[in-house]
């Protein structure tokens, strides 16, 4: 593994204004007019590295922030503060024109390929759009043969490129949604829920022709997921985000076999599994809350049952465990859980 | 007394003059309290044999022949005013998305009241407090206030508490439940699992779970079919299915499971796709895509045999049984030789 990580994110927030009109901001409240802005804390000081040629997979509930986190790190949308840097630059503050070599070895998947498609437009043209866009010199030949290249890695057959996306199962739209992201040579895939829209047996396909992919390309990924067994199968190192803050960051083995937040022992107990002895899932009380104050202490506080005074007060800092994991917890650190 | 029987059921979609074979041949039952589940991929026709048991069925999709019978009444032949003394207070039904199912314009408290005083005549303080009642059983927490909410302001798994509070009502013998957990989150899921599993134990409800997580179906049902291209192609006890799949397509789907494979390994994934309705292969469905497939398969449609702990729908398994039953035979014939030649040698 390479000593210089590929992407570091620090301190990296995000909070989006809720209340978006003018007027709307505005509160009579004790006989005074406030002005109020309400938003939600969307990521809250996301500390990360991604290694070079790694998977790294990010789990949590819906709402915790990992969509988020790997929109802003794609440049969809502006962080509200924090760094992020690609090998030595950073890269969030650039503007579009900079950003622009860097969108070529950044490349996203999203989840739903019905959406991420354009219907209007062929296989052909949705490939040789970011191609052409990215390879001014290229003249038609050569694109021709790039995206019949392409897709036949892919497993699509090169025939059917003039065939529009609602012609394709979901299983091939994924495909070609990947080699979309392909088609420019990019170094990092940010994979957002790839497989969440599909069967087991397509999911397999997919996720098989990922893997071929990371070793024929060294391509590192950003994984984003709430299926922890294609987690436990897929991944280098696996990070817990809740309510904005990554609250476990370990190797998969790690993980699975010695889970040490409160919160991800509960998360790994409730993966319905196929062996035969039923262990009760740990129950959680209530579900995640959105963030609309800024959190005070600890995010897991309302739903763990090891909080104390403590962690109602300050937030927990992510601390460094001797099998090499990363927590941030309380409990943990004070020894009331080992 | 089986509870609900379903006899080659045949379901057919008729497009432009075309019919289209969406069910075919599908028999099943179930008994009072039992749990099974419906697990195949999408377009297997899971969600098709879920409306079609309460004739839900919208055109130009329609029931061609079969049965199915509610104890001795038979729903395929009813009308609407008939089926609807049936749906809700004998059967029930869960749908994947709540959202979708909930009126967003109506507060919670009005649809339920409303289910109640559809089907009884009751005040609407005592259906209000029914389904209060109700509430607090699936264990939401302050029911009254829950109540005069709008469905938006509950969470995805709220939501799904209130529609399985809604199927309770009216207390109906059998639930079916569309993947119910689909749209949630893992520990939601769990939460969402167990309550069901509670609900049906407490009232001895029948429960009928559609999936395509064999994890889920694993922790619930007692039984499971497995279906393929519009066809039970396997039907067996759900911890012998698991540990002991005998169709190469139930394999296929237990192999495809990332925890199949160890850890960075490729997954055993089943080639190809599930065939569309208008391009059914001939003979077994599934042997395009089966690395067992022989010329039988491309020709013939294999029975419905019954092992003895399971029931499976392929030649291979067939011939399987048919040569232990041989070697028995020989076995048999072998102890006869030798007992007579003992007392022959006496």
């Amino acid at each position: 593994m390479n000593a210089t990580p590929l992407i570091q994110i620090s301190h990296l927030e995000k909070s989006f204004v809720t209340k978006s009109s003018w007027l709307g901001q505005w509160q009579l409240r004790r006989g005074k007019i406030h002005r109020r802005k309400e938003s939600v804390h969307a990521l809250n000081g996301v500390n990360l590295t991604i290694n070079q040629g790694e998977t790294l997979c990010i789990v949590g509930e819906t709402g915790c922030g990992k969509s988020t986190l790997a929109r802003v790190l794609m440049g969809l949308t502006p962080a509200t503060s924090g760094e992020i840097h690609y090998q030595d630059q950073r890269i969030d503050h650039l503007n579009d024109h900079k950003r622009m070599m860097f969108r070529r070895r950044m490349q996203m998947v999203f989840q739903n390929p019905y959406a991420s498609l354009n219907p209007r437009m062929t296989v052909y043209q949705t490939l040789s759009e970011p191609i052409s866009f990215h390879n001014q010199q290229l003249n038609r030949v050569e694109i021709n043969s790039q995206i019949e290249h392409l897709l036949e890695s892919v497993g699509i057959s090169p025939s059917s490129a003039d065939r529009y996306p609602h012609e394709f199962s979901g299983g091939q739209r994924q495909r070609i949604s990947l080699a979309r992201a392909l088609s420019v040579e990019p170094d990092f895939i940010v994979a957002d829920e790839p497989l969440s829209a599909l069967d087991v047996s397509v999911q397999a396909q997919v996720l098989n022709l990922m893997m071929d992919k990371q070793e024929e390309r060294n391509l590192t990924y950003l994984f984003i997921t709430h299926d922890l067994a294609v987690v436990e199968h897929f991944a280098t190192r696996v990070a817990v985000m809740y309510l904005g803050r990554v609250c476990e960051l370990a190797s998969t083995k790690t993980l699975f076999s010695t889970p040490k937040h409160p919160y991800t022992r509960a998360l790994l107990s409730a993966i319905p599994r196929l062996d035969t002895n039923m262990t009760q899932p740990i129950r959680l009380i209530g579900e995640v809350p959105t963030q609309i104050e800024k959190p005070i202490g600890c995010v897991f506080q309302a739903r763990c049952p090891y909080a104390n005074q403590r962690c109602y007060e300050t937030s927990p800092k992510m601390l460094r465990q001797t099998d090499g994991s990363s927590v941030a917890c309380h409990a943990i650190e004070e020894g009331r859980l080992s | 007394m089986n509870l609900l029987t379903v006899n080659n059921l045949n379901v057919s979609f008729r497009i432009k003059g075309i019919e289209l074979a969406a069910l075919i041949d599908v028999s099943f039952t179930l008994n009072r309290g039992e749990r099974i589940a419906i697990v195949g991929e999408s377009g297997a026709g899971k969600s098709i044999l879920g409306l079609s048991i309460v004739n839900l069925l919208d055109k130009p999709g329609y029931i061609k022949s079969g049965s199915v019978k509610l104890e001795n009444k038979e729903l395929s032949k009813m009308n609407t005013r008939q089926l609807q003394e049936i749906r809700g207070k004998r059967i029930a039904m869960i749908f994947q998305d709540p959202m979708m199912t909930l009126n967003p314009v109506l507060t919670i408290g009005a649809q339920l009241v409303e289910a109640i005083r559809s089907h009884t005549r009751i005040s609407f303080k005592d259906a209000r407090n029914i389904a209060i009642e109700k509430l607090h059983s699936v264990q939401i927490a302050s029911p009254e206030r829950r109540f005069d909410q709008y469905p938006h302001e509950l969470s995805g798994g709220m939501r799904q508490r209130v529609i399985i509070a809604s199927v309770l009502l009216l207390n109906p013998d059998i639930i079916i439940a569309d993947e119910p957990t689909t749209a949630l989150d893992v520990t939601i899921q769990a939460e969402i699992i167990q309550l069901l599993l509670d609900v049906c134990h407490d009232n001895s409800m029948a429960l009928i779970l559609i999936s395509h997580d064999l994890g889920v179906v694993s922790r619930v049902a007692e039984r499971t079919l497995v279906m393929y291209a519009g066809r039970i192609v396997e039907e067996a006890p759900t911890l012998e299915l698991i540990n002991d799949p005998q169709h190469p397509y139930t394999q296929g789907l237990l192999n495809a499971l990332p925890q199949m494979s160890l850890p960075g390994q490729r997954l055993n994934q089943i080639r190809g796709n599930m065939p569309a309705l208008n391009d059914r292969p001939s003979g077994c469905a599934f042997h395009p895509r089966c690395p067992y497939a022989t010329q039988k398969c491309r020709t013939e449609q294999p029975n419905f045999i019954y092992n003895g702990i399971s029931s499976v729908s392929c030649f291979l398994v067939e011939d399987m049984l048919e040569e232990e039953k041989s070697e028995e035979d020989i076995d048999l014939l072998d102890i006869e030789y030798t007992t007579s030649h003992d007392e022959g040698q006496a």
